[in-house]
């Protein structure tokens, strides 16, 4: 019973992370119809960002907020200079140069800040709350993930639906053209959207990091569970893109804890195929069909 | 409503798609309070013109006025900004969106085009323009019929407070009746707040019932202007170029 209830903690602080990464796909793929699969690389340039800040003696959340306005520009960098080229064109261009970005990216932090493993800190403590005379695996740590995951969707949810930049910003994802006789800069809206994402990727970058070891590549693995996570909540919502992440978390963490861990990846890639194969909406969105 | 209504003119204007001449110097003027029509067979020109006139389409040679304003090669944006709302044909409302949400964002530009201090809230006077749209406001676009949709991105058009109304076949797919509608209330728009109205037809008779002046297109060239009641009593123009 109490390995239950520890997998089943510990997946759902897993889950919130992909949740969060997922949050930052959803993001773009609403705006452009895009993948970005050099999110979790651009999460991890942030993140790397805040590292000499913390070390210098600067507090955690000075770092904290260096790498989440890092993440601001950085999308927002990204969107006007290596997507606006593409953008408009076939989306394999697009897809192929985030795939470009993402290994450039890898590539210069392991030059900039080296290809070893460093530790990075936690704001809150990492020792799990104790309840009665057990110690389960959930912390102070955790609760602040799953705070600022929650906090981030609601935030978007809101942005979206009740804002008259959210109602711009999704006017230019449905319809560039109608949106722009109506006076609405689209461009401007497509940076937004990317500036945006890269902040919540950079949110999930330094949500991983918190208490482990970050290397240049340390996010490869994130991208993969919060991808099968965005699938499976159905690419379009912010509230599906937690569900799915706290679903995958979860479902995860019961493989690792009663399969081996060893077979964590194996099973990700077979929910991914099950979702596609069966339900490739995703189990969250109302629209019909989806180009995969 | 007086500041409305600044004169759309348009000098020889050229737009080519690769090698084939879509407009060729066309000369257009649509003066405030008056409804302009432009007529032709398919394949004239007619939407080419709206969409250079909106920015739309790029690379045209010739110039964009708008009360003298020069808005050649302008973004579309821009040009919806400084007052030209171009209403395309048949495809432009947003489906995604709900009825509300669509009229929002014209009324969005509209504040942006009056200044944030005038922000009043003009969706009700669409709403009693157009009471089907009242009852499906929350509903999402697509499920409005065709003659809704027409109303949804007219009265959209009207709450974005253009200079210029650029209509783009608003009689296509619309049965006579609502037709006859929906031009009265065109007719009664301009002659109330003085706008401009630039209005592009296949169906010429209605269109110069309400309009008061009007240009024909062949193959992208103007090979007629004269006020309304003359092109419509020239009877060998209208069996060359209008089909009545």
């Amino acid at each position: 019973m109490q390995q239950f209830v520890n997998i089943t903690l510990n997946g759902l602080s897993q889950g919130a992370i992909y949740a969060a990464f997922a949050l930052a796909l959803v993001l773009i793929w609403r705006a452009t119809r895009i993948i970005n699969f050099a999110q979790g690389a651009m999460a991890m340039f942030t993140t790397y960002l805040a590292l000499p800040l913390i070390e210098s003696g600067q507090s955690y959340w000075a770092g904290f907020a260096a790498a989440l306005v890092a993440g601001l520009v950085l999308g927002a960098l990204v969107e006007r200079i290596v997507m606006r080229p593409v953008e408009g064109g076939p989306e394999l261009n697009a897809v192929i140069v985030t795939l470009g970005l993402f290994i450039a990216l890898q590539a210069l932090a392991a030059i900039l800040f080296g290809a070893t493993f460093q530790s990075f800190p936690a704001p809150f403590g990492l020792r799990g709350f104790t309840v009665g005379e057990f110690t389960i695996a959930f912390t102070p740590f955790s609760v602040f993930v799953i705070g600022s995951v929650l906090v981030v969707m609601l935030a978007l949810t809101a942005l979206f639906r009740f804002t008259d930049l959210g109602l711009r910003m999704r006017a230019s994802a449905f319809s560039q053209e109608v949106s722009r006789l109506l006076g609405v800069r689209v461009g401007r809206m497509l940076t937004l959207g990317w500036a945006f994402a890269a902040v919540v990727g950079s949110l999930a970058g330094l949500l991983i990091a918190g208490g482990n070891l970050v290397h240049p590549a340390y996010m490869d693995a994130v991208i993969v569970y919060g991808f099968v996570a965005a699938v499976l909540g159905g690419l379009e919502s912010p509230g599906g893109a937690v569900a799915g992440g706290l679903i995958i978390g979860l479902a995860l963490s019961y493989v690792s804890g009663y399969l081996g861990s060893e077979l964590v990846t194996l099973a990700a890639l077979g929910i991914l195929v099950a979702v596609l194969l069966v339900r490739p909406r995703g189990l969250f969105t109302r629209v019909a069909e989806r180009r995969v | 409503m007086a500041e409305h209504g600044g004169a759309l003119e348009i000098r020889g204007l050229s737009a080519r798609y690769g090698p084939v001449t879509a407009l060729d110097a066309v000369d257009i003027t649509a003066s405030p309070g008056r409804i302009t029509a432009v007529l032709g067979a398919n394949g004239a020109g007619k939407t080419t013109l709206l969409r250079t006139i909106s920015g739309l389409v790029k690379g045209a040679d010739g110039s964009v006025l708008l009360g003298g304003r020069d808005l050649t090669g302008a973004p579309a944006e821009t040009i919806a900004r400084a007052g030209i709302a171009h209403v395309p044909e048949g495809r432009g409302v947003i489906t995604e969106l709900t009825v509300e949400e669509n009229l929002r964002l014209g009324e969005l530009l509209g504040t942006a085009r009056r200044g944030s201090r005038n922000r009043e809230h003009r969706l009700g006077t669409v709403y009693e323009m157009f009471p089907a749209l009242a009852q499906r406001r929350r509903r999402e676009a697509n499920s409005l019929s065709g003659g809704e949709r027409q109303m949804l991105v007219i009265g959209r058009a009207l709450l974005s407070a253009p200079e210029v109304l650029l209509l783009d076949e608003p009689s296509l797919g619309l049965a006579p009746r609502i037709v006859a509608q929906l031009f009265a209330l065109i007719r009664d728009l301009v002659d109330r707040e003085g706008i401009t109205v630039l209005l592009v037809e296949q169906n010429a008779r209605s269109a110069l019932s309400i309009a008061d002046t009007g240009f024909v297109l062949n193959l992208g060239r103007v090979v007629a202007a004269a006020d309304a009641a003359s092109l419509a009593g020239d009877a060998d123009l209208r069996h060359a170029y209008l089909g009545f």
